[in-house]
């Protein structure tokens, strides 16, 4: 029953390994982000320190995490919809004998897991493991307080990964509905951008935003997992913020189906 | 003086080479290698002007190769070639203002532009005299009988009707050399015999030298006078249609419909190739009975109907010439 | 027709090819100034939390932000062909149609699309308008044509940065991601004072990819400041100069890399 759709993650997974050279350009262009945003956060801190509301280690973690799990962010949408939809050929999907929605579903978080894990593994090679060694330990990557810490940042990502893949479906499905790849893209790039965390660390927003920004289904892709690395989660109040990402795939998983099913319903194949 | 000629024409191409499965594709990320293909080993020929060359081979061949070669897209690893004087790669752009080249289903027009101000524009990129341009145009927009379309933008256009703006369009510069890739693949029967008459027109009443590389044979046998034969980076055959034909399978046939139902024939030098209620198709060889004597023969014995002589399909003939040379896909 | 004029041809059918789609038109304007103002959100929240960032305040860091957002701007509307190079050229074959014709590729690729999207123009002549107008700028002749000059040789600088970018996709089709270290990343490094950068950092940029010449220089010349970094005040409006030169770089490596392309094949 699972057949379908392992085969599909197996087959994405090997798609994206292919482009190893792509591969490397993408590590490198995310060591130079990181590098950069490390070199400004130091330009800031060096003048005054003790506004900042988190640690000068802290942010710079957030930040390689940051970079590490860059792919968590929905800004993409899947290129073989972009292609589909672009052709036309978006109504053969009703076609295939697998339920719509759990298919997309694993195809996304197929996608998600094959571009993030190789360059989650390069990043913190580079940062936790190189750059101490060669004495910028100052600027890398800081590992977890304790054991504790590093199991429940596991149990984050996981629910991070999907989180992303369930927001993934949902552009997918816009993109469908709306016959154009560009607009769902347009629109939640930027959103997910700054309510992840990925732009600044979220504390760093006004105090009075705060509740909201923790609560917002963004803040699960990043800024939970990464507080819980850093130690500013801990115990009860991390197991809790995992809740809410759970919560928040379970939500957007029931959007996304009706989702599918409408889209589905309403496809039009264009005549040719 | 040929208005083409390629000498001993070589290319060999680089592939990274990949392994299958998942496990191959994370050593390809540590590891490359790389396969050698030779894709021309050796090819010559020449082409007069005003010829009409049928350009044909199996996939994998390297026709594709010595199109691009000719057109001044690739540099060959080894060999001389001369087009007009020029050699293509070296002098790319004064080579390609000469020659018109059409891709199959590929179109060279604006998309999302009318055809006419796609035409327009190609007179500016050709840097084409406007006067010229414009009697030029009038005339291929008449022969091609394009009026209708020239004010919808190319999208819109069904497959055949793109084709002829896109023959029109390769003309637009008054090129003396044609090349045509696949032009009628993808088209209904109509449109494919309306390519071909504004192809034999082209050549026939303009002098323009055409090159047709094709798989349709059906092309071949109406527009080729001469056949170039490629397989495995070399030239198999380069001679006139009825004498390749006849050099690789020297029979004809004779078609006939009987009153009743269709009988055997015993006749020496005569064979039956298909028998289909009260139709017959005979192999004959000529040399050894005449086709008339044939005929004769059918008809004293038989109550013969209809009867037609005709060549083998074109098709046989070139599978029969690839099997001889064990010229089949690469 | 010579190459201006057919480049001015080839800009007129882009656009009107364009305007056939107008609410995909829109929606890219849109998204494209959104998606660059984001950057600035960000950093407008970090001087909320800090206030400077080595001496240097708000005001004036938008008004780096500004110049060197523009000209990036300007380069980005008028090369997407070069952008687009790889998948739409390289991989389909269809590069090989712009070899048939009797110009330069580097003419035909200019002219393919002028991206007539003019959100992130905006956005950064906002952020520069709100900078320059707290500083209280004074618009001389003198400032005006300085920040002409700049923005030419940024506009420049960024052409051949992008031109570099495409010319890749003759070797790899995948590797794209890298250049754009150098296209938006030289974007974002520039956008703050190059004296917030240490040693080696900050020579990089103003020697090997010299966004220092086009932006820092001339606006700290604009502002009227001293510079840090001890350059000489009359060096300070000349460096633009710079910006051409690696434009002229970039397509003789074009060169090579059209070469390259004639060897192999697609």
């Amino acid at each position: 029953m699972l057949r379908p759709y392992l085969a599909i993650l197996s087959a994405r997974f090997q798609l994206v390994l292919q482009y190893r050279a792509a591969a490397l350009a993408g590590f490198a262009t995310q060591c130079w982000w990181g590098g950069m945003k490390v070199l400004i956060f130091s330009a800031f801190y060096a003048g005054a320190r003790g506004l900042a509301p988190m640690s000068f280690a802290h942010t710079v973690s957030y930040t390689w995490l940051g970079q590490a799990f860059l792919m968590f962010l929905p800004w993409y949408v899947d290129p073989e919809v972009a292609d589909m939809v672009r052709t036309g050929a978006v109504a053969y999907e009703r076609l295939r004998p697998v339920d719509g929605w759990a298919w997309w579903y694993a195809r996304a978080l197929a996608w998600t897991a094959a571009r993030v894990v190789p360059r989650a593994a390069l990043m913190f090679a580079m940062a936790a493991v190189f750059m101490p060694l060669v004495g910028l330990g100052r600027w890398g990557l800081r590992l977890p307080p304790d054991g504790l810490g590093a199991i429940l940042f596991c149990a984050a990502i996981l629910a991070a990964a999907l989180l992303s893949a369930s927001m993934t479906v949902i552009l997918n499905v816009v993109a469908a509905a709306s016959l154009t790849d560009r607009g769902a893209n347009a629109i939640a790039a930027p959103i997910a951008i700054v309510f992840s965390g990925s732009l600044v660390p979220l504390a760093f927003f006004p105090h009075a935003l705060t509740p909201f920004m923790r609560l917002q289904p963004f803040a699960g892709l990043m800024d939970t997992p990464f507080r819980v690395w850093n130690g500013e989660l801990v115990g009860a109040a991390a197991v809790g913020a995992i809740a809410l990402q759970l919560a928040w795939v379970l939500i957007l998983a029931v959007l996304g189906r009706r989702a599918v099913e409408a889209v589905m319903g309403r496809i039009q194949v264009q005549g040719g | 003086m040929a208005q083409v000629v390629v000498e001993d024409l070589r290319k060999t191409y680089r592939v990274a080479a990949r392994e299958p499965g998942a496990w191959g594709a994370i050593r390809g990320l540590a590891r490359r290698r790389w396969r050698e293909i030779e894709a021309l080993a050796g090819a010559s020929f020449a082409i007069g002007s005003g010829e009409l060359v049928g350009f044909i081979g199996p996939n994998g061949a390297g026709k594709s190769t010595t199109i691009k070669i000719l057109s001044g897209i690739l540099r060959p690893s080894a060999g001389a070639c001369e087009v007009d004087g020029l050699v293509p790669w070296r002098d790319r752009i004064r080579h390609v203002a000469r020659i018109g080249v059409v891709f199959g289903q590929r179109t060279q027009l604006w998309w999302d532009l009318p055809v006419i101000d796609g035409f327009d524009l190609l007179r500016d990129i050709y840097r084409v005299d406007p006067a010229r341009y414009r009697r030029t145009r009038d005339e291929l927009v008449g022969l091609m009988r394009l009026e209708p379309l020239l004010d919808q933008p190319v999208r819109q256009l069904s497959l055949g009707q793109r084709m002829r703006c896109e023959i029109a369009a390769a003309m637009l510069h008054e090129p003396r050399l044609l090349f045509l890739d696949e032009p009628t693949i993808g088209l209904d029967a109509p449109a494919k015999l309306a390519v071909r008459e504004l192809v034999g027109t082209l050549n026939r009443e303009r002098g323009v030298t055409v090159v047709l590389t094709t798989h349709d044979m059906q092309d071949i046998e109406a527009l080729a006078r001469r056949v170039i034969v490629i397989g495995k980076g070399v030239i198999l055959a380069d001679q006139p249609l009825d004498v390749f034909r006849a050099g690789v399978l020297a029979e004809r046939r004779v078609v006939a419909d009987f009153a009743g139902e269709a009988p055997r024939i015993a006749i020496s030098g005569v064979e039956e190739r298909a028998r289909d209620g009260r139709s017959l198709e005979l192999a004959f060889d000529p040399a050894r009975i005449a086709a008339p004597a044939l005929i004769a023969a059918i008809a004293a014995n038989h109550p013969l109907e209809d009867i037609r002589v005709v060549h083998p399909q074109i098709e046989e003939v070139i599978a029969r010439f690839y099997d001889l040379h064990g010229a089949g896909e690469a | 027709m010579n190459g201006l004029a057919l480049y001015l041809r080839y800009v007129g059918v882009s656009v009107r090819g364009q305007m056939q789609y107008p609410r995909t038109f829109l929606l890219l304007n849109a998204s494209q100034f959104f998606g660059s103002a984001i950057e600035i959100l960000g950093i407008s929240t970090l001087f909320g939390v800090f206030g400077h960032i080595r001496g240097w305040s708000l005001a004036q860091v938008a008004v780096f932000y500004g110049v060197v957002n523009a000209a990036f701007a300007l380069a980005d509307v008028a090369t997407r062909g070069f952008d687009v190079f790889g998948p739409q050229f390289v991989r389909t074959g269809a590069f090989d149609r712009l070899l048939l014709r009797p110009r330069t590729t580097a003419l035909q690729l200019l002219g393919f699309e002028l991206r007539v999207q003019f959100g992130r123009l905006l956005q950064a002549m906002i952020v520069f308008a709100f900078g320059a107008s707290a500083l209280r700028l004074s618009f001389t002749p003198a400032h005006v044509l300085l920040l002409a000059w700049a923005l030419a040789g940024g506009v420049a600088l960024f052409g051949g940065i992008l031109v570099l970018q495409a010319t890749l996709c003759f070797w790899t089709v995948d590797a794209l991601e890298v250049a754009n270290i150098l296209s938006f990343g030289g974007t974002q490094a520039g956008q703050y004072p190059l004296n917030i950068y240490a040693a080696w950092f900050r020579n990089l940029l103003i020697f090997i990819i010299p966004i220092g010449c086009v932006a820092y220089f001339p606006v700290v010349a604009l502002l009227g400041a001293r510079d840090p970094l001890g350059a000489p005040s009359w060096l300070l409006p000349l460096t633009p100069a710079v910006g051409f030169l690696f434009l002229a770089v970039a397509l003789r490596v074009w060169a090579l890399g059209l070469a390259k392309y004639a060897s192999t094949g697609s």
